[in-house]
């Protein structure tokens, strides 16, 4: 069968391959039986059976769903202790809960909505949704994808218990420094964010990592990236969103803790430090967030608005570039959270006017979703009302933060009740809503189950009302003066009466999600079982049976097979790659741009590792909240004999045949590529770390310029030994960056073993000459100058001993026969890390050298 | 809606919308401005809306009215005028070099010290009451020396942080002699609802009776 259909009406977002550049050289394979492939794919790809399931599964779909009702139940408790704060503030001298308790829990309701709830619910979202529009069977890294989960329900736990046990962090979501700091908090109550919610974004990082190379790589053969459905676009905008937004965060955290533990002063302001690094480093991932949160979501409305007024989407051009301004834009506004701060009048105009003009790409996307409906019939399904319930608040929320954006309403509105309304406006607007409208309309494809009842309209009503009785006032009650974060106000009695408002209202608010959850989950029990692609979508998600199978496709999608009509040819293997007939997890990798078939994947399995993996972190994580910092490096050795094994697991000892994807169409599997899937990951986390350690110049560059209590005390560094120190540790380096290339080169000569090792043995050098630096710096606790120096050379330090630990693979590959003419193991990454390494410590020696020059 | 109850209802000891001073004033009039705009685009948005469930389909506007249109040229027409007010206003409002009146505030958890001319004209200190002339402009340098706390008088103008290490200066004006409250909006503690102060406004030349505003605010000079 050759790609002759004519382009369907709906061409921008579903199909592929209408143009010119199709490639209707893909020939279709020969037809089997469905429940043959079904059972054979099942086999393979389905979860173990019993708990060893629940511990072991890697799969999309199975971590997916875990993700999302995690997320639900962190939802459900962030929104119990919003209903405690609305209680405290129904009366003006609530004496409900007492004020410390109070902080904790208002403290905690932002910390779970954003971290524990938001990021991991589209994370979910995004884990089981992305492989089934791209057409493929599983994510590209499906171990990370289960680490993450584990991470993130450990941090979360940890998180929660220390609220049980009275000890939950307590000033505020975004925790500021001095507040936050050893003096303020002498408790562990800012620890247990610091490290809970940096264990929680290793899975955030995790997931960003695996969905920039999914959304990248694959995809159905012939999806050119320009035509790949509107929600790739949006989650790739998220993803490299959160490349670059949670590195900021990371690194704030990490210095914050080591302040607190260590008391090297970063913020400190009498040993040169300042408060206001935390707040830059904050929300230059904080502002990021919103949108990080906003896309997928917006990614949602996007995708349901046209199936859901039976028409293609009015601008596909128009809606990628938003999503790109958006992107760019919102890294260029984070100084809107600190207009008050004391910054300079010419930074405030320019970020206050690139605050207001991120309303663009926002407007154009309202726009054009309206503008969809024009054109095509709407149907007031369960899913539109929920979208109609996003315009209803969004709207507001958007304008409420162009007023924000103007500097001197910002200097009234700012810490008060009118912040928490548009906050609440946007995120539940621009979040909840398109959430609640994605579920309902994707929940017979998770569950495979029909709606029984009417009972979600009643839910939507009751959190239409529910929702703007609550917020609508707040924003009057700010303007009366009431700040954010009080739990009384006995001498205001002018604000009595819209806090009772408030909290009456919420009670309904609170019904109406009650109400949701039911309804979803008298769905996925009770519901009759639901007709195929219920909602007569276009999109390949709905190409396949219900509820989703574990390997989504019998066999890949391509071209002229790319949307959902392509259900049987599907199933009864027509598409490329059917079955699995070696009994591995096996999915199309494709060329990034054009989508051209480049090599079939073979995915890992079922495997404990990503669980044991995340229990080791978890106990780093515990001995430093514990404060048994000498016990840390036991938890280290346990983190890189785990991830040594990860490493075990990948690789091959022999050459294997190319695979048949299509009659005629034969393609390498992935040990013979050197671009493959890992390749990529690596890619994008020096991405990541590479925003990390620029966030880290930025900090010392802050610091040196912007902070009291500079110039530093005279630096007491042993000029002579340090350079020399030095210079041994990036010659070291360097050997290990040659070492590595020739290994890659000599793959298939005895030659590549001895070379590794040499590798081995220059990392080793480079990573004692480190540790002699170490020695020569100044105490760091004297001076923010001397601290990060002790930073800088930290991070030389972790990416020397990375790099070190490369150079072993590649020589325990080569030592296990796993090189060979087309097999490269781990040295491409190898040396990618190297040359990373080398070039960071040069820049961190070369900073250091000048400050000791000026 | 209900945004917009009687007028009276927005008044209040520390209401925005009840200014008493220039800055105030002129933050008050962009609000109303803005809430004006946002009504206006909010209505013309919902009715779009609307008028997609009862027209026919297919008939209408083509995409480029949607995106360019609407959603680039009519949003940067309306940012750019407001943009511009906004940095007209922030022009009147900021702290300038004119030799005004300058006095201090100090923040620590969880209390405020003033520094301002007394009633002689030498440098009088006291303890969240800060004492001011009307009708003349002041800058209030504005300090802490623990956490990071906000000063705010919301009835003469924006807040301005207090944080550790740096001197923040605003510039605010009284209209007439009365009294009114501020608070510390940054969260900074237990004591952070209770972080009030009262600002005395007296008339030119006539600093107020000291134990009179005692009595009066409980507070002690
Ligand atoms: C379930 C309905 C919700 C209610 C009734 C509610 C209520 C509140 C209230 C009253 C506050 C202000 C406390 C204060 O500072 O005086 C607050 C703060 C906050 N809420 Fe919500 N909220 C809800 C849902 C959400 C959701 C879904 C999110 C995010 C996705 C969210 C994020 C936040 C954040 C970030 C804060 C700031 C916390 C802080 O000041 O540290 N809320 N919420
Ligand atoms: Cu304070
Ligand atoms: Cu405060």
């Amino acid at each position: 069968m050759t790609d002759t259909t004519p382009p369907s009406p709906m061409a921008p977002t579903t199909a592929l391959h209408s143009g010119p550049e199709a490639e209707t050289t893909i020939r279709a394979n020969a037809g089997q039986r469905a429940l043959r492939l079904h059972r054979e794919l099942t086999e393979v790809w389905a979860d173990l059976p019993g708990l060893r399931g629940v511990f072991m599964s890697v799969n999309h779909g199975t971590i997916g769903r875990r993700f999302m009702a995690t997320a639900f139940v962190f939802f459900a408790i962030g929104g119990v202790l919003a209903m405690l704060i609305r209680a405290q503030l129904a009366t003006p001298r609530g004496d409900f809960l007492d004020t410390a308790l109070y902080n904790q829990i208002f403290t905690m309701h932002g910390t779970i909505m954003m971290f524990l709830f938001a990021i991991p619910m589209l994370e979910g979202l995004a884990l089981w949704l992305l492989p089934k529009i791209l057409g493929a069977r599983d994510m590209a890294f499906p171990r990370l994808s289960a680490l993450g989960y584990w991470c993130y329900l450990f941090g979360g736990t940890t998180i929660l218990l220390s609220l049980l046990a009275g000890v939950a962090p307590d000033s505020g979501w975004f925790m500021y420094t001095p507040m936050s700091g050893r003096v303020h908090t002498p408790g562990i109550n800012a620890d247990v964010w610091l490290l809970g919610i940096t264990f929680v974004e290793i899975s955030a990082m995790a997931a960003a990592v695996e969905i920039t190379v999914t959304i990248l790589r694959c995809r159905a053969a012939g999806m050119a990236l320009t035509r790949m459905p509107l929600m790739g676009w949006y989650l790739l905008g998220t993803s490299v969103m959160m490349l670059v937004g949670f590195p900021p965060l990371i690194l704030g955290s990490i210095l914050l803790e080591v302040e607190r533990a260590f008391d090297w002063p970063f913020f400190d302001v009498a040993r040169g430090g300042d408060p206001l690094l935390w707040q830059h480093l904050f929300w230059l991932f904080g502002h990021p967030e919103v949108y990080i949160i906003f896309l997928p979501a917006a990614g949602a409305l996007s995708t349901l608005i046209p199936i859901l007024s039976r028409t293609p989407i009015l601008g596909y051009g128009a809606v990628v570039a938003s999503v790109l301004g958006l992107v760019f834009l919102s890294f260029g506004l984070w100084v809107h959270h600190m207009f008050a701060v004391g910054i300079p009048n010419m930074a405030l105009g320019l970020f206050s006017a690139a605050s207001a003009l991120v309303a663009v790409p926002t407007a154009v996307q309202v726009f054009v979703w309206i503008g969809t409906m024009w054109k095509g019939r709407p149907e007031l399904s369960l899913p539109m009302l929920h979208v109609m319930g996003f315009f209803l608040t969004f709207v507001m929320g958007g304008l409420t933060g162009v007023m924000l954006a103007i500097v001197p309403f910002n200097w009234q509105a700012h810490d008060t009740a009118f912040v928490t309304a548009h906050l609440h406006y946007v995120l539940i607007g621009g979040f909840v809503f398109p959430m609640m409208a994605a579920i309902t309309y994707w929940m017979p494809l998770l569950s495979g189950r029909w709606r029984v009842s009417g009972l979600g309209e009643a839910a939507f009503w009751l959190i239409v009302v529910g929702f703007h009785g609550t917020f609508f006032i707040m924003h009057l009650t700010g303007l009366l003066g009431m700040p954010r974060r009080i739990d009384i106000y006995p001498d205001n009695p002018e604000w009595v009466l819209p806090n009772l408002v408030s909290s009456i209202f919420s009670m309904v608010l609170a019904m109406g999600f009650a109400l949701f959850a039911f309804d979803i989950a008298m769905q996925a029990l009770f519901g009759r079982r639901s007709q195929r692609n219920p909602w007569q979508a276009p999109t390949l998600d709905w190409a396949m049976a219900l509820p989703a199978p574990a390997y989504n496709f019998a066999s890949l999608p391509g071209p002229g097979k790319d949307e959902a009509g392509a259900l049987l040819a599907l199933a009864r293997g027509e598409g490329l790659v059917p079955g699995a007939p070696r009994g591995w997890r096996e999915t199309l990798v494709v060329e990034p741009g054009t989508g051209r078939p480049d090599h079939v994947a073979a995915l890992p399995t079922n495997t404990m590792l990503p669980l044991a993996t995340a229990a080791v972190i978890g106990s780093f994580f515990a001995l430093m909240l514990a404060g048994l910092y000498v016990l840390t490096p036991l938890a280290i050795a346990a983190i890189i004999a785990m991830v040594w094994r990860w490493g075990a697991v990948m690789g091959t000892d022999r050459d294997h045949p190319p695979v048949e994807a299509a009659p005629g169409l034969a393609l390498p599997l992935h040990w013979h590529r050197r671009t493959t899937l890992a390749y990529g990951g690596a890619v994008a986390t020096l991405v990541a770390d590479a925003t990390l350690y620029a966030c880290l110049i930025f900090g010392v560059g802050f610091l040196s310029v912007v902070a009291p209590g500079w110039p530093a005390p005279p630096s007491g560094l042993p000029a002579f030994l340090a350079a020399a120190l030095s210079c041994l540790a990036l010659a070291a380096l360097l050997a290990g960056s040659v070492a590595a290339r020739r290994v890659e080169a000599r793959r298939a000569s005895p030659a590549a073993r001895p070379t590794a090792m040499i590798g081995v043995a220059a990392g080793l050098v480079a990573v004692v000459a480190l540790a002699g630096v170490g020695f020569a710096l100044d105490d760091p606790r004297r001076h923010a100058r001397d601290a990060l120096r002790g930073v800088l050379l930290g991070f030389a330090l972790v990416h020397a001993v990375i790099a070190t630990l490369f150079a072993l693979r590649a020589w325990a590959d080569a030592r296990a026969g796993r090189l060979g003419a087309t097999r490269r193991g781990a040295a491409p990454v190898w040396r990618l890390w190297q040359d990373y390494a080398l070039a960071t410590t040069a820049a961190s020696a070369l900073l250091v050298g000048l400050q000791e020059a000026l | 809606m209900v945004s917009v109850p009687a007028l009276a209802a927005c008044s209040g000891p520390l209401s925005t919308l009840d200014p008493a001073g220039a800055s105030a004033g002129l933050i008050a009039g962009l609000w109303w401005v803005m809430l004006l705009g946002a009504a206006l685009i909010t209505t013309f948005v919902f009715a779009l809306l609307l008028l997609a469930w009862w027209r026919k389909p297919a008939v209408g506007p083509d995409e480029r009215v949607w995106t360019m249109g609407l959603g680039v040229g009519f949003t940067l027409t309306v940012l750019v005028g407001l943009v511009g007010y906004g940095f007209w206003v922030g022009e009147r409002i900021v702290a300038r070099d004119d030799g005004a009146l300058r006095v201090s505030a100090h923040a620590r958890q969880w209390e405020w010290e003033f520094t301002q001319p007394g009633p002689d004209g030498a440098p009088l200190v006291t303890q969240d009451v800060l004492y001011i002339p009307a009708g003349r402009p002041f800058d209030i340098e504005i300090t802490s020396s623990d956490v990071i706390h906000s000063f705010w008088v919301p009835r003469l103008g924006g807040k301005m942080d207090a944080v550790p290490g740096r001197t923040n200066v605003a510039r605010l004006m009284a209209d007439a002699p009365g009294i009114h409250e501020g608070l510390c909006a940054e969260f900074c503690g237990i004591g952070h609802s209770v972080m009030r102060f009262t600002v005395v406004v007296y008339e030119e030349g006539a600093f107020p009776d000291l134990s009179e505003i005692a009595a009066e605010t409980g507070e002690q000079p």
